[in-house]
């Protein structure tokens, strides 16, 4: 869970990505790259498809065309998607309701036979703590609050050991505190870890405060990418109106 | 149509491959065995009771007035065993545990569950499938074995008491050891045996294919106890066929 970044992240490179379904093409031809250990933010409106790349990054997805390639390999590839450590936080946490916190956040570890039972009750418990959720093992997902939940869901990334993780819209649906936490947590699970981070979000405050690199996504191209400072002065209107929409009080009569 | 029942296949032949890593999942086997086998049996019992009362009740008088009511035992315990326990009780395991497993598979597809086990590298046909249908291919045919003697002894009950029937239970017990052999029950078995694989495959089938919300969810589940239903019958047939010209 402490390997150094050197040997823990890797690099990714999508090229000329295309989905649609049935008429409707939701991805146009996406291209970026994203360097070892950096954590890059994917913005854009709801329906541009961000969530739609993630799936197809982490292989629960195929594209129509374009590859995806994780150190230079193809992604599509079975033996690729076994060959790195991924993970993937989802937008609903994605909690297995069988089963309890602790068995969720040592699913992997179990499932692949990783470490003995005692072990992995041991990483389990350290993955708890480290999300702030100390004790709670025995929990039922359903016994959590959203952001709870969600923080369970770092903690299954956690023990992983991941190379590149995959957020999906991390804080949405979170009071703004939670939001803040569930933010430090990447950051933290950045550093610790030293994997690659992609992170797929609307919430402004996150993708400048964790994204060192930043692509805004526009009807199912990129509009522009670049740092969150270049981004925020970026003079084309959709990225403006996007970044500064604010919803105005109504005036008092 | 086609398509579905090729996603099927494809489904069973990789259950298969992954049979070998049963003991892996032995704790979901017998959480599952426990799920159908011992919460089912009560109502199997209860079932199998009514279903060789029921046939004594409808078959006795007429075999009465016929003078030949010394076959009822024989008759009502041939049906039992290679016709109606495994089919009645085939049917409802469909109805209880087919749409469970399917409710439950089609839930964990709907709320990205399924997804988060393969971003881990866990093969959900491993996870969730594999000890669904080894739970239901053991425990349907141990049910069955439990319906056979109590279909027997609703049937005997009804023949004994019945006043229009009267066949006493020396006679009705004498008649079916004379015409029932362990083959006729084994009959009935491996016909459980197969109708077991077609409910366990179909439903975990409709749970992973399962879109949409709880809609989608609640079309899952008629559709994997509908279809369940139909093939059980529709196999009931042939697989008849089959075990005639094999028993001869």
């Amino acid at each position: 869970m402490t390997a150094s970044p050197e040997t823990q992240s890797v690099a990714v490179e999508v090229r000329d990505l295309r989905k649609s379904f049935g008429k409707v093409e939701v991805l146009k031809g996406l291209s970026f790259k994203v360097g070892r250990g950096e954590r890059f933010v994917i913005m854009g409106p709801s329906g541009s498809g961000k969530s739609v790349l993630l799936k197809q990054i982490i292989g629960l997805m195929k594209p129509d065309a374009g590859e995806i390639l994780i150190e230079g390999e193809s992604a599509q590839n079975p033996a690729v998607q076994a060959k790195y450590r991924m993970a993937m936080v989802f937008q609903s946490a994605a909690l297995l309701t069988s089963l309890t916190v602790g068995e969720n956040v040592g699913l992997y570890l179990t499932e692949h036979q990783a470490k003995s039972p005692a072990e992995i009750d041991a990483t389990v418990a350290r993955a708890l703590e480290t999300v702030g959720l100390k004790g709670l093992q025995d929990r039922a997902p359903s016994d959590l609050s959203g952001g709870m939940q969600k923080r369970v869901a770092i903690a299954r990334a956690l023990v992983i050991e991941p190379q590149l993780v995959l957020f999906d819209e991390p804080t949405s649906e979170l009071d703004p505190l939670m939001a803040v936490t569930i933010g430090e947590e990447i950051l933290r699970l950045n550093e610790r870890t030293g994997s690659t981070s992609i992170i797929v979000t609307h919430d402004r405050e996150l993708a400048f405060a964790t994204g060192h690199h930043i692509a805004m996504i526009h009807d199912g191209r990129i509009l522009f990418l670049g740092t969150p400072q270049e981004v925020q002065r970026h003079p084309d209107p959709i990225i403006q109106k996007f970044i500064t929409a604010e919803l105005a009080p109504p005036r008092p009569h | 149509m086609f398509k579905n029942i090729g996603e099927i296949l494809v489904l069973f032949w990789q259950t298969l491959l992954v049979l070998p890593q049963w003991w892996r999942q032995r704790r979901k086997i017998f959480d599952q065995l426990s799920f159908i086998g011992v919460t089912s049996l009560f109502m199997v019992c209860v079932l199998s009771l009514f279903i060789g009362g029921v046939l004594a009740l409808q078959t006795g008088p007429v075999l009465v007035e016929r003078g030949v009511s010394s076959v009822l035992g024989g008759m009502i315990g041939l049906s039992m065993c290679k016709e109606l326990a495994p089919v009645m009780i085939a049917i409802l395991v469909a109805g209880r545990i087919g749409s469970a497993m399917s409710a439950e598979i089609g839930s964990m597809k709907v709320y990205e569950e399924i997804d988060a086990l393969r971003t881990m590298n866990i093969d959900p046909v491993r996870y969730l499938v594999m000890p669904r249908m080894v739970a239901i291919a053991i425990s349907l045919p141990i049910l069955v074995l439990f319906s056979i003697p109590v279909g027997w002894f609703g049937g005997a009950v009804v023949c004994n008491f019945n006043m229009k029937i009267a066949v006493g239970f020396d006679s009705y017990f004498d008649n079916l050891r004379d015409v029932v052999g362990p083959s006729d029950v084994f009959n009935g078995l491996f016909k459980s045996f197969i109708f077991a694989l077609a409910i366990g495959i179909i439903s975990c089938h409709q749970g992973l294919i399962t879109r949409g919300g709880p809609r989608g969810i609640g079309r899952s589940v008629t559709k994997a106890v509908v279809n369940s239903i139909v093939l059980i019958l529709i196999l009931d047939y042939f697989l008849t066929r089959f075990l005639i010209y094999f028993q001869k």
